[in-house]
């Protein structure tokens, strides 16, 4: 993959490009202010963009500002947002064009690393990654909604794991069933959310993520 | 402001004009007029009283008169308050805390007290010039335009001069002086409203609070409420150092403690993988508390987008039903966006966990004064919960209502039993 970073502090911004290089990627530029990354992602039109949320000169909320920006001007430009914080006003925003190829973690997921380059990945390909505490914070905030009663633990679990961005084979891994038992509660959870059934992964997980926000 | 230094009731601008409002002023005019001489008296008698005080007889009647002088000039204050249209702010020091007898001593050296004495001598005789001269006017202008008829109905030589000097003959000249009545009633009638401003005027010069008084007042609120902010930030510092000691300090010395055994056992890998994952752990767990505190010291939604962004992440993140109307064009000032922002979140908390709110709204506006750039910014924080909530118990809203106070914010809750609760706070500011 050929990819942009955006961090403005060089100790992270340095594990970003070593992580990448490790697994083969190619890293075009490393910036660490927001005019270098808007210029970057014009001009490279990288296959994925890792940004920092907060950068110079404001350290505000520029990085996602710029992020959200660019993909105005270059419609599902593949943009994975990282972050110290997930707020879940950030989380609307990045996926208010519904394009997908978005993503929204916080930065101690970098940790995990696999987990990580998975993410990168998924959102690279056009899919849409949340992080799960936003994902959470959804799911509490609605838990009270009647359609979403109605769901057994299991169907929950599904749901989670899906609102996360996750595919069928990647939430059967999680839960030791089949693909085919995944895509038999996700349907469920269509129906009992009143939902538009979708084959693709992508347009289910935004239409979730919509209804969740909603 | 202490309690003793409020406003007296409820003053409201009296708009109303006419016959009726004229009559009203009339008997304000004999109330007040009565009320004057009255006044002389007790003023007599309170000087009486403290010269008597070595004898005894003095300290009851002193003790009574301190009393009854306040109370008659409150009133005053309230009546020139209500025909001037603004509130008069009573000019009082809190009392002092001791036995009666000192609570006396304070009281009498007191300027504002020997200013309240001023008054009364000075309304007995100013009092007669405004409100005694438009009764004058009235009682004359009755008299002089029924002089024809007592003139005809009384014996000859009883009503002949009229103004004390020229006699009258004839009905001819006893009309006249009824026009003259006539006169002297529409001298009254216009001259009644200017007349009662005017001594609703003199009363307020002696009987607000004097500019010492004002800015003594004004600097006690200031101590007390510096002393509660430097508390409140000392505090803080001091749950953020516990914090870290506790939390993400702990979790770094674990993290330390399992590198330096992954060190040791290199040779079991295993086990080297079983504490590497133990430091992720730990490493997590340090962040998530990091995170939790920052969230605490100041949000960084606040600092990205403002009380806006910041009250609508407030919102997204409430477990119910939250609604959000912000209305501020501009940046406020970053102290005064936080202290806003924590006294919402609390009174948000404090609406969930205590009130049982099925749905809660929010409001956030800012009003400019006319041709300034400061104003003021009003938040509303309404819930549909069981009410009962109140400041005085020291419980979270006596703590947020105290936060607001060091920025002269102010904070009232209106919570009957049963529900719904209404919080208002209110923040003078300027837009930056």
């Amino acid at each position: 993959m050929r990819v942009v970073i955006a961090e403005d502090l060089a100790l992270l911004r340095d594990g970003l490009v070593r992580i990448f290089q490790a697994y083969g990627d190619e890293v075009l530029d490393a910036v660490r202010d927001a005019p270098s990354l808007s210029r970057a992602l014009v001009t490279h039109r990288p296959d994925i963009a890792v940004v920092d949320v907060r950068l110079p000169p404001t350290f505000t909320d520029e990085g996602l500002r710029t992020a959200i920006e660019a993909r105005k001007r270059v419609p599902g430009l593949p943009v994975l947002v990282l972050s110290q914080y997930v707020e879940q006003l950030y989380a609307r925003e990045l996926l208010s064009d519904q394009a997908g190829a978005v993503g929204y973690l916080l930065k101690d997921r970098v940790m995990d690393v696999d987990h990580f380059i998975g993410a990168v990945r998924q959102v690279a390909a056009g899919g849409t990654v949340m992080d799960p505490d936003v994902v959470n914070a959804l799911l509490g905030r609605r838990s009270a909604d009647p359609p979403l009663r109605t769901l057994t633990p299991r169907e929950r679990e599904v749901l989670a794991l899906m609102s996360e961005g996750r595919s069928n084979a990647a939430i059967a891994g999680r839960m030791f069933i089949s693909e085919k038992a995944v895509s038999k509660h996700s349907n469920n959870i269509f129906i009992k959310l009143g939902l538009e059934q979708s084959e693709e992964d992508n347009r289910r997980v935004l239409a979730v993520l919509a209804y969740l926000q909603g | 402001m202490a309690a003793s230094s409020g406003l007296v009731g409820p003053a409201t601008s009296v708009a109303r004009s006419g016959p009726v409002a004229r009559f009203e002023l009339l008997v304000h005019s004999v109330l007040l007029s009565l009320a004057s001489v009255l006044g002389a008296v007790l003023c007599c008698l309170w000087i009486a009283g403290v010269a008597l005080v070595p004898f005894g007889l003095g300290l009851p009647m002193t003790l009574l008169c301190a009393v009854a002088v306040r109370w008659f000039a409150d009133r005053h204050r309230q009546w020139a308050g209500q025909r001037l249209g603004t509130p008069i702010a009573r000019p009082y020091l809190p009392t002092p805390p001791g036995n009666r007898l000192t609570q006396l001593q304070a009281e009498l050296r007191a300027p504002a007290s020997w200013r309240d004495c001023a008054w009364l001598l000075a309304n007995s005789v100013a009092c007669w010039l405004t409100s005694g001269l438009s009764l004058v006017l009235f009682l004359a202008g009755w008299f002089y335009s029924g002089y024809p008829l007592l003139v005809a109905v009384t014996p000859p030589e009883v009503f002949r001069e009229p103004f004390g000097f020229f006699p009258v003959h004839g009905l001819g000249q006893t009309l006249l002086v009824a026009l003259a009545g006539s006169v002297f009633l529409a001298a009254w009638y216009f001259s009644a409203e200017p007349l009662a401003r005017l001594n609703a005027r003199l009363m307020r010069s002696l009987l607000t609070p004097t500019d010492k008084a004002e800015l003594l007042a004004r600097v006690g609120q200031l101590t007390q409420t510096r002393a509660e902010a430097v508390d409140a930030g000392a505090s803080e510092l001091r749950r953020i150092e516990r914090d870290l000691h506790d939390g993400a300090q702990a979790r770094l010395v674990s993290l330390g403690m399992n590198l330096g055994l992954a060190e040791r056992v290199a040779d079991d890998p295993e086990a080297v993988r079983r504490l590497l994952a133990e430091a992720r752990a730990s490493t997590a767990g340090a962040l998530e508390e990091l995170r939790d505190l920052v969230r605490g010291i100041h949000p960084p939604v606040l600092a990205d987008r403002g009380l806006d962004g910041a009250v609508q992440a407030l919102a997204l993140a409430n477990p119910v039903p939250t609604t959000v109307e912000v209305r501020i064009p501009g940046r406020l000032p970053a102290p005064v966006e936080s202290a806003a922002y924590f006294a919402i979140a609390e009174t948000l908390t404090n609406a969930i966990k205590h009130a049982g709110a099925r749905q809660v709204r929010i409001s956030v506006e800012f009003t400019r004064e006319p041709g300034r750039v400061s104003g003021e910014l009003r938040i509303t924080v309404a819930d549909d919960g069981h009410g009962g909530a109140t400041i005085d118990d020291g419980g979270g809203l006596h703590g947020i209502a105290r936060r607001l106070a060091a920025f002269d914010g102010t904070l009232t809750v209106d919570s009957p039993s049963g529900g719904p609760t209404e919080v208002r706070m209110s923040l003078p500011c300027a837009l930056s």
